[in-house]
């Protein structure tokens, strides 16, 4: 069960709209390492982590995810509110423009749309967290790249605080990989799935 | 309403902000529960974060969907929604 808070865990007040940015920044949205594909697949694992305290973790951080997922949606919104029809031909948004209108669709930068392809719930303790942390790797690389496109300090701003939430989740998923670590069994050498008793 | 109040903007600052302290606190307490120093950090702020929510409901409007505020009738969904700009001044 979720309650729902109606504020953003960080403000995003864009004074300017700015198509380029909301083009490449909708990768975070729906893209292969976005914040919808984040929450969905620690939402999902938690249900096969034997490890209580890593379950509840993969929820917390789950969570936070929707409320990022939030943030970049108020991002395109902001970055497209007003836009004329010629700005939309003269910034190539028209192919977009077509299908979604100005409404926000999870897809990624250079047009695929969202798919549970881009993630994993692989159902072993061990694969999914060394997925969860190469997953925010994979997300603090996309703002660095969206850093570097970008220069106005109101998109900056909510990009690097979503920046440096990848890094710290990253250390939380490193620490609870350790946890499950050190709860297997000695026996176990090869680090066989802890979570599903095969032959 | 928020966007045209006068220190609710001030006030939703001070949300965020002691919020975001606890959703960070959360996580590291998650791999480091028995830390007594988070733990304390953590339910000091929980205490100041509930009256600061009760504070915004009453002057403002809602902000929890648990806790909407009633007694003025059905407030929800009446202050500007949190991707608007007035929301996040």
């Amino acid at each position: 069960m979720w309650g729902y808070e109606k504020r953003l865990q960080y403000p995003v007040r864009i004074k300017n709209p700015d198509i380029r940015a909301a083009k490449i920044i909708i990768s975070q949205y729906g893209g292969p390492d976005g914040e919808l594909g984040a929450s969905l697949r620690y939402l999902s694992q938690r249900f096969a982590m034997p490890d209580d305290r890593v379950a509840g973790l993969l929820t917390d951080i789950g969570t936070e995810e929707l409320a990022h997922l939030e943030i970049i949606g108020a991002m395109l919104y902001q970055l497209t509110s007003g836009l004329s029809v010629e700005e939309i031909k003269k910034e190539g948004f028209d192919t977009y423009f077509v299908d979604h209108t100005l409404g926000v669709y999870p897809q990624a930068a250079a047009g695929v749309p969202y798919t549970a392809a881009f993630m994993q719930s692989k159902g072993d303790p061990i694969a999914d967290l060394v997925e969860d942390m190469a997953a925010e790797q994979k997300a603090r690389v996309t703002y660095d790249n969206i850093l570097n496109l970008v220069d106005d300090p109101d998109i900056i701003d909510p990009i690097r605080y979503l920046r440096e939430r990848e890094i710290v989740h990253f250390q939380r998923f490193g620490e609870a990989l350790g946890m499950v670590r050190d709860g297997l069994n000695s026996k176990n050498y090869y680090a066989y799935n802890p979570a599903f008793k095969g032959k | 309403m928020r966007g045209n109040n006068c220190g609710g903007d001030a006030l939703m600052k001070k949300i965020t902000e002691i919020s975001f302290a606890l959703d960070d606190l959360r996580l590291f307490l998650d791999t480091h529960p028995d830390c007594a120093a988070a733990l304390s950090d953590f339910s000091a702020r929980m205490d100041q974060r509930a009256d600061l929510i009760a504070e915004y409901t009453e002057k403002y409007g809602p902000v929890d969907s648990y806790y909407p505020g009633t007694d003025n009738g059905w407030q929800w969904n009446g202050a500007p929604m949190p991707w608007k700009k007035e929301a996040n001044a």
